[in-house]
C-alpha cells in the first residue's frame, strides 16, 4: 500500500459549505401558533424545527427534557389532546390547534397533582430526567384507564426508558396514585 | 434516632417532578453560542493537516478552535495524562474529538464543522485484546512504556503460593470473558462555560467538579481560583460523567475566545462516544481447594480491553484483582493484571469499577469447584466467607461483614434449597463486595476527601459542600444528617453543592463514597454545631455540667424551638459557622501499588436469581430476583432501595442484553433503539432485604449502596442459566445464540487467555497477621509508610 492510497480527505467540505448557503436561502420558515397548557403562543420557525426543540428552546418550557432526539426514549414525552406523543418526531406544523401538554401544565398553580405526590414521595424519580415524560405517560394511563393493573401500566409506560429507578417505584407510584384516587 | 433510619422524600423531588429542575442543557444565557465539535470518522490515523479556513467565512460562526489551541494532555489520573481536547497529530478511535465550532446557531456549528477538512493517513486499527498483544501492523496506538499495544501490566503475589498449591487437593481452571457495555444516561452530556472579567464559570453535568476543575485550570492554564465550576442538576451518570470531557474544556475555551457564553449538548451518538464504560474483561481464574471445600491458592489473570485512552484504566486494572480477598478467606493469592490500548471509544469507570467482570468470573468459577467435588455451591462459598474485623492477605482491612445474614436472608426468601428441579426453569446464587468509598484520592494528597460547611442563622440552617448529587440522592443525605443532629426536618434543611466557588470541596460521586465521605463530613460539622446550640440553650435554662439532658429533636432543643436555640446561640456567638471533614486513614500495605483497593469499609451483598429459559428460542427470562445488601445503616431506606433496585435493574441488563459492539472500527449501534436496555416489559420483581452491621466507621455505622447491589446478578443469573438446563455461560451477557450454542456442547465461553508478556519477577508482598486490624499512624508507624500512598 502506498502512501497516497492510505490518505483520505474530507471531500465534502465544500459541498456542505454551498449547501448550507442554499439552505439558508431556501428555508421556508412559518408563523405557527401552539396551544401548549393552556396559552397560545404565536412562533415564527423554521418548518424542520421540531415540537422538542420550539418547547424548549423558543417557548422556554425547559421541563420537557431530550435524550435521542430519534424517538427511541420517550423521555421528551408530552401530551397532544391527552395522548401521549414524542415531541422530537413532531413538527409544529402538525400540531397546530391541538391542546399541548408539557409537564409544566399538569398542576394548577404550585399545589402538585396526586400523581406528581406520589412520584416524589416514593422515591419514583430519582435523577429525574426521564420523570417529566414518565408523568406525561402515566397521566394519559390514569385519564384512560383509572384502575390499570400492572400488566396494563407496564404496557403503556414501556416506551418511556429510565436507567435509575428499575422501574418498580414507578409502577409503585402509579398504583398508589390509582388507589387514592379509587379510595376517595 | 428521630429521622436516621426513616424514609423521606428527596429533598429535590418537588423541582424533580415539575419540571422545574434545571439540567446542564436546560440553561440558557443571554447570547449564548452554540458548539459542535467535529470527531474522527476512523479508529486509527494520523492527522496530516487540518484546514479551518472554509469554517470560518461561514456567516453566523464566532470561533473555530483545534487541538494547536489546546494542546496541554490531561486525563483522570495523574499516571495517564494522555487525552487532548482536541487532538492534533494522531486519533485513536471513531468518535475521537478534532476540532470545535462556536456560531450563533447549532445547525451553523454543525455546518462548519463540515467544512472543516482534516487530511488523515490512515492507520490499521487494533480491535480487540488478542490483536492488541500483537506486533502492531502500522504503529503503537500510544507510546506506553510496556510493549505492543499495553497499557499497563501488573503483577502480584501475596503469601506463599507454592503452600498454597501443596496443601490443594482439587485444583481448577476456566477461562471467562465479560463484554464491555456502557452508561446510558438517560441525559446526555452538556456544557456551558462563561468568561468575564477574566474569570471562567462552568456549567456541567459531571460527577465531579472538583476534577473538572483541575482538568480545566491544567489545559487552560488558569489559576483555580480564576475558574469556577457548578454541577447543574444531574440526568444520571453511574459512572460515564467522572472524566474530565473535551466538550468541557473546548466550550471554555471557545468562551475565552468569544467573550459570550458558549455550550455544547452532545447528541445521544456522540455519548456513545464519550463511553468510558464497562471495559470488556478476558479472565482466567486457577483456584485450590482442600478436602473440605476451603480455598488454599488462587491465582486471577485478567486482559482488559481499554479503548484509545488511559481514563481511569490504571485503577480498573488494579479493581479485576483486589477485592476477590474482601469476599473469601484466600491465604495465598496471585493476581496479574494487563489493560490494552484499542481503536475504540475510551473504557473507564461503570457502576461497580473493575469489579463485576472477576466478580462474575469467581462466582462462576467456585460453583464449577463446587459441583466437581460433589459440594453445595452455597455452602462452598459459606465455607469461606471472610471473617468480619479481619485483614486479608493483600492488607486490606474488613470491618462489618453481613455476609451469612445476607446469605441467609434471600436463601430463605427464595426457597432457593426447596427449589423444583423442572428442565428450562432455574435459580442461582451469588454474594458480592463493593467499597464505601476508595481509601485513596486520585492524586495523591493529605488533604480531606470530603468537607461540609454548616450556616446557621435566625433563617434557619444551611448546608455546603462539593458533593454531587447525581440521583442517587447525596444532597438528601446531607439533609438527614444535619436535621438528626440539629433537631429540625430534612426538608427544613437548605442546600448548597456542588459549586467550587461556594462548597468546601468533596472529591465527587464515584466510588460510592459519598454517604460515607460527606456523610461523616456532615456529621462532624454538625456535632460542632449542636454543642453551640446546646450550650447557649444550656445558659438560658441554667444547666450547668452536664449538657446531655438537654434533649434535641422534633424541631425543638431543651426548652426552646429550633428557632428560638438558633437565635440565642447567634445572640451570644455571633455569625454561627461549623466546618467537619473526613479523610479515610491509611489501610493500604507497604508495597507500591496499595493505595487501590482500600477502603474505610466494604458494603456486602447476596442474591438469588430464578430464571426460565426457552430451550428452542435460547431466550432467557428473569422471573424473580431476591437480593440482600449489608448497607451498614440504612440513613434513609427509601433511597437505599432505590439504589437497591436500580441496581439490580442496571445489572440485568449488562447480564442479558447491553453490549458495546465494534464492527470495522466503528460501534455497531450508537443509538438507544439498537443499544437494547430492559424497558419496563423486562423488570422481573425484586424482593430487597437491607442487612444492618452498623459499621464502627460509618456515618451511624453507613456503608455503600450504589454500586455493591448490581454485582451479584451477573453470576446468579448465569448460575440460573446452568441450573436450569445444565450448561454454562461463560460470558457476560447471556444472548439467546449463546444459549442455543452450549446447548450443543455444554458451554458457551472463551477457549484460552491470550500469552501476555507478564513480568518475570511479581511484586512479592508478605501478608499481614489476619487479626491486625491498625490503620492510620499507628499503621504508618509500625509498617513505615507515609499517609499519601
Amino acid at each position: 500500500m502506498n502512501a497516497l492510497d492510505r490518505r483520505s480527505r474530507a471531500v465534502y467540505a465544500q459541498t456542505q459549505f454551498d449547501m448550507l448557503n442554499e439552505l439558508d436561502r431556501q428555508v421556508d420558515r412559518r408563523v405557527v401558533t401552539l396551544d401548549v397548557n393552556g396559552e397560545p403562543h404565536q412562533v415564527l420557525v423554521p418548518v424542520h424545527r421540531t415540537l422538542l426543540e420550539v418547547l424548549r428552546e423558543d417557548l422556554a418550557l425547559t421541563g420537557t427534557k431530550h435524550g435521542c432526539e430519534l424517538g427511541e426514549c420517550g423521555t421528551c414525552t408530552v401530551l397532544v389532546d391527552g395522548e401521549p406523543a414524542l415531541s422530537c418526531l413532531l413538527l409544529p406544523v402538525q400540531v397546530e390547534g391541538a391542546a399541548i401538554t408539557t409537564v409544566e401544565g399538569i398542576a394548577a398553580g404550585s399545589e402538585l397533582t396526586p400523581l406528581q405526590k406520589a412520584f416524589a414521595e416514593l422515591g419514583a424519580a430519582q435523577c429525574g430526567y426521564c420523570t417529566p415524560g414518565m408523568l406525561l405517560s402515566a397521566q394519559a394511563l390514569l385519564e384512560r384507564q383509572p384502575d390499570p393493573s400492572e400488566a396494563e401500566i407496564r404496557e403503556a409506560l414501556a416506551g418511556n426508558l429510565c436507567r435509575c429507578t428499575g422501574y418498580l417505584k414507578i409502577i409503585e407510584a402509579v398504583r398508589l396514585t390509582a388507589h387514592r384516587r379509587q379510595a376517595r | 434516632m428521630k429521622v436516621i433510619g426513616k424514609p423521606y422524600p428527596k429533598v429535590d423531588a418537588g423541582p424533580k417532578v415539575t419540571g422545574a429542575a434545571v439540567y446542564a442543557d436546560d440553561l440558557n444565557l443571554p447570547r449564548t453560542l452554540h458548539c459542535k465539535i467535529l470527531r474522527s470518522p476512523h479508529p486509527h490515523a494520523r492527522i496530516l493537516s487540518i484546514d479551518t479556513s472554509k469554517a470560518q467565512r461561514i456567516p453566523g460562526v464566532k470561533a473555530v478552535v483545534t487541538g494547536r489551541d489546546l494542546p496541554i494532555r490531561y486525563g483522570i489520573l495523574p499516571v495517564s495524562q494522555d487525552e487532548r481536547a482536541l487532538e492534533f497529530e494522531k486519533v485513536r478511535y471513531v468518535g475521537d474529538p478534532v476540532a470545535a465550532v462556536a456560531a450563533t446557531e447549532e445547525e451553523i456549528a454543525a455546518a462548519a464543522c463540515d467544512a472543516i477538512e482534516v487530511e488523515y493517513e490512515v492507520l490499521e486499527p487494533v480491535m480487540s485484546i488478542t490483536e492488541a498483544l500483537k506486533p502492531p501492523k502500522d504503529e503503537r496506538i500510544h507510546a506506553s512504556r510496556a510493549p505492543l499495544n499495553i497499557h499497563r501490566l501488573l503483577s502480584y503475589e501475596f503469601g506463599d503460593m507454592e503452600a498454597g498449591w501443596a496443601r490443594a487437593e482439587h485444583v481448577r481452571e476456566d477461562v471467562f470473558f465479560y463484554q464491555g457495555n456502557t452508561h446510558l444516561p438517560m441525559e446526555q452530556h452538556s456544557a456551558t462555560a462563561q468568561y468575564v472579567d477574566g474569570k471562567l464559570t462552568l456549567w456541567s453535568s459531571t460527577q465531579v467538579v472538583h476534577y473538572v476543575h483541575r482538568a480545566l485550570a491544567k489545559v487552560l492554564e488558569l489559576p483555580m481560583h480564576r475558574i469556577r465550576v457548578i454541577g447543574a442538576t444531574h440526568g444520571g451518570g453511574f459512572g460515564g460523567k467522572t472524566d474530565p470531557f473535551a466538550h468541557e474544556i473546548v466550550v471554555a475555551k471557545l468562551a475565552m475566545l468569544t467573550g459570550r457564553p458558549v455550550k455544547c449538548t452532545l447528541t445521544r451518538e456522540e455519548v456513545f462516544y464519550a463511553h468510558r464504560g464497562r471495559h470488556p474483561v478476558l479472565m482466567h481464574v486457577k483456584t485450590g481447594v482442600d478436602g473440605e471445600g476451603r480455598i488454599t491458592a488462587m491465582h486471577f489473570r485478567s486482559a482488559l480491553d481499554g479503548g484509545g485512552y488511559g481514563s481511569y484504566g490504571v485503577a480498573s486494572t488494579f479493581y479485576t484483582g483486589v477485592l476477590q480477598t474482601v469476599t473469601y478467606n484466600i491465604p495465598a493469592y496471585k493476581f496479574e493484571g494487563c489493560r490494552l490500548f484499542t481503536n475504540k471509544a475510551p473504557c473507564g469507570p461503570k457502576r461497580g469499577h473493575g469489579t463485576p467482570q472477576p466478580r462474575f468470573a469467581l462466582e462462576l468459577h467456585l460453583d464449577k469447584i463446587a459441583a466437581e467435588i460433589g459440594l453445595d455451591p452455597v455452602e462452598l462459598k459459606r465455607r469461606n466467607f471472610v471473617k468480619p474485623f479481619s485483614r486479608t492477605v493483600n492488607w486490606l482491612r474488613v470491618t462489618s461483614c453481613g455476609l451469612e445474614e445476607c446469605t441467609n436472608r434471600v436463601l430463605e426468601a427464595s426457597g432457593y434449597a426447596q427449589r423444583r428441579r423442572t428442565r428450562g426453569r432455574g435459580m442461582g446464587f451469588a454474594v458480592s463486595t463493593y467499597m464505601s468509598g476508595a481509601g485513596t484520592a486520585i492524586y495523591w494528597n493529605d488533604m480531606p476527601h470530603s468537607e461540609v460547611q454548616i450556616k446557621v442563622d435566625r433563617g434557619g440552617v444551611t448546608v455546603y459542600c462539593g458533593a454531587m448529587d447525581i440521583g442517587q440522592g447525596s444532597d438528601q443525605v446531607l439533609a438527614h444528617v444535619v436535621a438528626e443532629e440539629l433537631g429540625v426536618e430534612p426538608s427544613d434543611v437548605r442546600l448548597v453543592t456542588a459549586d467550587t466557588d461556594t462548597t468546601p470541596i468533596d472529591l465527587g460521586s464515584y466510588s460510592s463514597r459519598v454517604t460515607f465521605m460527606a456523610g461523616n463530613a456532615a456529621v462532624e460539622a454538625a456535632r460542632k454545631m449542636r454543642a453551640l446550640l446546646v450550650e447557649a440553650v444550656a445558659e438560658k435554662m441554667e444547666v450547668h455540667g452536664d449538657l446531655s439532658e438537654i434533649e434535641v429533636g422534633d424541631g425543638r432543643i431543651g426548652d426552646f424551638t429550633v428557632s428560638e436555640a438558633f437565635e440565642l446561640a447567634e445572640a451570644k456567638f455571633g455569625a454561627l459557622s461549623t466546618a467537619g471533614s473526613y479523610k479515610p486513614p491509611r489501610i493500604g500495605g507497604p508495597f507500591k501499588g496499595s493505595g487501590v483497593g482500600p477502603s474505610p469499609a466494604y458494603s456486602y451483598s447476596a442474591a438469588v436469581v430464578e430464571v426460565d429459559v426457552d430451550e428452542r428460542t435460547g431466550i432467557v427470562t428473569p422471573l424473580h430476583v431476591w437480593i440482600a445488601h449489608d448497607i451498614g445503616r440504612a440513613i434513609n431506606p427509601m433511597l437505599v432501595e432505590g439504589q437497591v433496585e436500580g441496581s439490580v435493574y442496571m445489572a440485568l441488563g449488562e447480564a442479558l442484553m447491553e453490549e458495546q459492539e465494534y464492527r470495522k472500527g466503528r460501534h455497531k449501534w450508537p443509538s438507544m433503539l439498537e443499544y437494547k436496555s430492559p424497558t419496563f416489559l423486562e423488570m422481573p420483581p425484586i424482593e430487597s432485604f437491607l442487612v444492618e452491621t452498623d459499621d464502627p466507621e460509618g456515618p451511624y455505622g453507613a456503608k455503600e449502596a450504589g454500586q455493591g447491589p448490581l454485582l451479584p446478578i451477573m453470576p446468579a443469573l448465569n448460575a440460573a442459566v446452568h441450573d436450569a438446563l445444565g450448561v454454562w455461560i461463560d460470558e457476560v451477557p447471556v444472548t439467546p445464540e449463546k444459549v442455543l450454542k452450549a446447548l450443543e456442547s455444554g458451554r458457551f465461553g472463551p477457549k484460552a487467555f491470550p500469552e501476555v508478556p507478564w513480568p518475570e519477577e511479581p511484586i512479592r508482598v508478605e501478608p499481614p497477621a489476619p487479626d491486625d486490624l491498625r490503620v492510620g499512624p499507628e499503621f504508618e508507624a509500625a509498617f513505615g509508610v507515609s499517609g499519601a500512598h
